[in-house]
Formats: C-alpha cells, structure tokens, sequence
C-alpha cells in the first residue's frame, strides 16, 4: 500500500534519505526507529507530501504521490491520520470541536459529524470530556484526543511521530494499546519513535533508519542494541523514560 | 460557508482592538475618498453649469449691413446641427443692457450722443464643442463686424475640472493601495497568532480555501464595517456643507450641491464595493505566505 522506490531526498549536502526503497502493507505495523537527523522525518514529511523527494517514486494506495500535484496534496491528506508528540490539538476548541473539526474540514454533513464524533471519541474512550478544553485535560488525554481526531474520518493509515514522547510510561501503554486496537480494525500505522522499551515489548515490524539509509528491516524485531542503530549520545538526550 | 461566516465574526471580535484599528484606518481612508469624491462631483457640476453661461456667441454687424441680409443669416445659423437658437439685439436693445449693468451710473452712457453698440446676432449653441464649426461659419458670411466669443474661458474650465478629475482619481487609487496594505497587516496579525493552527489543519487535510475563508471574510467584514461609518459620516458632514453653504453656492454660481441623497447613495455603493474589495485583497496578500505548499 506504500512503496519507496529508490527515494533520496538531501538539503543542500545534508543527506534526508538516501536511495531508500521499502513497502509497508495494508494491516501492518511499523516501528520506525533510529538516531535524530537519520531520515525518520524525512521518510514522513516525503509521505505528507510536505517536502519532494530529489529522485525515485512514492506509491500511496496505487497513486504515485510524487507526481500528484500541490492541489491534490489535501485529499492525500485526508487519507492518512496523524499523530504527533506534542498533540497538536486547537486549544480555543472543545475536545468534542477538534474532533468533529477534521469532518468539518473534508464538508461532512452536520447529521454524519453527530454520529461519527462520539464514536471515535468513546473508541480512545475520552467521551466523558468532550466538552473540556485541551489545556484542561492530561497529556496522555490530550494525546487520545489526538487519536481520535486523526481516525475519526477513518483513514486507510496512521503515522504516529513519538506519540508517547511526552508520556509516562503506564499513559504510553495506554496509547500503544489504543494503537493496537486500531491496528486490529485494519488502520496501518507508521510509528516512529525512540521508545526502545515499546518496540521490545510489541514485536512487531521494525524499520531502523541510519544517515539515510536502512540499516535493519525485521518482521518481528526489537529496538536493537547496538550503537549502530541509536548513538550513545542520543539516547542520553532523546531517550525519556524509555531508554536505558 | 457557514464555517467560514461563523468563524469570521468570531475573529472579528475576539480581535476586538485589531479590527477597530483597522476599521479606523480603512474608514479614514475612505473618508478621504468620499470628501474628494464629493469635490470631484460638486466641480464637474458647477462646470458644466457654468459651461452653459459661455455657450452663447456674438456676432457683430456692420452698421451698414441690411437687416435682410442678417436676417438670411439668422436662417442659415439656425439650420445648423449645433445651434440651438438664434435671436436679433438691436443696439438699442444692447444699450439698455449696457445701462443695466452700469446701474445708477447709467447716466454716464447719456452723454454720448450716438450709440457705439453694433447690432448683433446672439447664437446659443446646444454643446460647447459646436463653437468652433459656429465661428467659422459666422466669418464666411459679409457684413460681420466681429464675433465674440468665450472659447478660451471655456477651455480653461474643462482643463481645471479635468486636472482636478485625475488627480483626485490618481490619489484615490494610492489610497486604495495603502488601505490594502493596511488590511493585509492586520490580518497577517492575526495569522501569526493562527500561525500553528493553519499548521494543524493543513495536516488533517483543510484545503487552502477552507483556511483562507474565515480570514477572507474577516477581511470582508472589516471593509464593510468601515464602509457603512464613512459613508455615515461623509453623509452627516456633507448634509451640514449643504446647510452652511448651500444658499451662497446658489447665489454665486446659479447652481446649488448635488443633492445628498444622490451622493450618499453612491457614496454608500462605491463604499461598499472598495471596502469589500480591499478587505478581500488585504487577507489574501496576508495568508500568501502561509499557505504556500
């Protein structure tokens, strides 16, 4: 359902992804792992279409989304739910608004956004605040919310960047385990994250990412150990409660 | 649509202090658009009403020259596509005139003992362009002594109310520029402020447009708010000119203003239509920007 073909993408003599040809399948998940500035943002923001890779192709749901043009990059979009670190949710909006605001965008009829809001919102089970505002909420909430608002128009895949990066562990494994459950309603999911604890535990599907290149692809793998795929250093500064 | 109309009056007021300042200068603006327009107008009138006192030509006879001969004359002007009629004065008629205008000095003109006026035709033509063809008919015919007539004057009018036409034309389009540039300051205010949210929605997929139409109804709405408080105030100071000044504009140039009514009701249009225009304008140089994908 997403394949890179001998994608490199580089800014100015800083290489982004470096001749990268990967596919990920519909129902699967994927962690994506490795050291800041290796590529993980770039392999994301190519997917969004925020940036343009210098060479090779991207195919999202058969569409070759390289050649897709600026004017079409919302609707590629809306097939794809999005999570990040920092919730990104509007903070002048109910939790109830932010969710039902993704359905205004795309022009959902009042009568489906009455239906389909609550759903999602008892689906990451938040319903019984739906009517707070996102300051007034915990961040693992914040982050639910988040969830919500990315499957609500039901997307045929959800990129999750470091979505327990601001979390406790106990919250992070409530998320992963809404992820899980989402995953299991047949929504890919792309995470990338740094929390090697989680990737040990899932075992699931690991792409590690290097100075552009991939340097690992395991069906079922874990973080990994050694300093080829997370520096020393890294993990002092990155790693939050999940690294050792 | 109705995302955008909601939003936009939620922006408006929330932005309270932002869009007063900008409904202050965008008014302030038109004000001086509308004051100058009202100038243009009231000039243009007043020309042409004065234009109508010139439109009159003068041709001399030769004290020798047979009243039947002035007569076929007459005759011949009057077939004329641009004349519209033309009348006889004796010089005893053109001396009465005279004394007339001399009034209680009219005795001075007793002392002379023959009547220096020439007879004369009097040619009034329906347009002022017509002169030139009236003229140069009037030299071909004999007996013509001189003909009088106020071309210059008039040319000198239509150069003024011309000079004034465009110049009021060209700073009203520098006006209109600044107010755009005014409006797109600030709404780019408050984008800033929305920076991080326009950022949010166009990563769950919002369209340019979906993004863009809340500010570019604020931007409406400002223009339109500013539209109806100048075209109030124009309207109020323009109905106190009229009473101060209308009577005397009368007496000194046998025309009075345009009336209110008319002028305010244009006003109110072209207020509209500019201060719609330059909102719209304003908020999309300002979102530019951040939208560019």
């Amino acid at each position: 359902m997403i394949e890179y073909k001998n994608v490199t993408k580089t800014y100015g003599s800083n290489i982004g992804l470096d001749d990268v040809s990967v596919s990920i399948d519909k129902g699967d998940f994927v962690f994506l792992v490795g050291p800041s500035g290796a590529g993980k943002s770039t392999f994301i923001k190519l997917l969004l279409k925020e940036i343009k890779p210098d060479s090779g192709s991207i195919t999202f749901n058969g569409l070759d989304i390289t050649k897709m043009s600026n004017r079409s990059v919302p609707k590629l979009r809306r097939s794809i739910g999005i999570v990040f670190q920092d919730f990104r949710l509007l903070p002048k909006k109910t939790v109830y608004e932010n969710v039902a605001f993704a359905m205004e965008i795309i022009h959902m009829g009042p009568r489906v956004i009455r239906r389909q809001t609550p759903q999602a919102l008892s689906l990451v089970g938040i319903s019984s605040e739906a009517a707070k505002y996102p300051d007034e909420l915990s961040a693992g909430e914040q982050q639910r919310v988040a969830i919500a608002r990315a499957i609500v128009n039901n997307p045929t895949i959800l990129i999750a960047d470091e979505p327990t990066g601001n979390l406790d562990p106990d919250t992070a494994w409530e998320i992963m385990h809404l992820l899980e459950q989402i995953n299991m309603r047949g929504t890919t999911i792309v995470m990338v994250t740094h929390a090697k604890d989680i990737v040990n535990k899932m075992n699931r599907r690991v792409i590690s990412i290097k100075s552009g290149r991939i340097t690992r692809d395991e069906k079922r793998g874990g973080y990994g150990e050694t300093e080829d795929d997370f520096g020393r250093s890294e993990l002092l500064l990155r790693g939050g409660p999940f690294s050792l | 649509m109705s995302y955008s109309i909601k939003q936009a009056v939620k922006q408006f007021f929330r932005n309270g202090a932002m869009s007063t300042a900008s409904v202050f200068s965008i008014s302030a603006i038109l004000l001086i658009l509308g004051f100058f327009f009202l100038l243009v107008v009231n000039v243009t009138n007043i020309a042409e009403s004065v234009k109508k006192d010139f439109d009159t030509i003068q041709i001399y006879l030769l004290d020798s020259t047979e009243y039947a001969l002035s007569d076929s004359m007459m005759k011949k002007l009057n077939l004329m596509p641009e004349v519209l009629d033309v009348n006889y004065l004796t010089k005893e008629q053109a001396m009465e005139d005279f004394k007339k205008l001399f009034g209680d000095k009219a005795y001075l003109l007793e002392m002379r003992q023959e009547n220096p006026l020439p007879n004369s035709i009097v040619v009034r033509v329906t347009n002022i362009e017509g002169v030139d063809a009236v003229v140069a008919r009037a030299r071909s015919f004999d007996g013509v002594e001189g003909i009088k007539y106020y071309k210059e004057a008039v040319n000198r009018l239509i150069r003024f109310t011309n000079f004034i036409q465009v110049g009021a034309l060209a700073l009203i389009l520098f006006l209109v520029v600044i107010s755009v540039v005014v409006v797109s300051n600030t709404i780019k205010l408050t984008v800033v402020a929305r920076d991080r949210e326009i950022g949010i929605m166009k990563y769950i997929g919002a369209t340019n447009w979906f993004i863009r139409g809340p500010f570019l109804v604020e931007g409406i709405l400002i223009g339109l708010v500013s539209a109806v408080v100048s075209a109030f105030v124009v309207g109020f100071v323009y109905a106190k000119i009229i009473e101060l000044f209308g009577t005397d504009l009368i007496v000194m140039l046998s025309t009075g203003f345009v009336p209110l009514r008319f002028m305010v009701g244009n006003l109110a249009v072209i207020f509209t239509a500019l201060g719609v225009s330059i909102g719209a304008c304003g908020s999309i140089i300002s979102m530019r920007r951040f939208l560019d994908t």
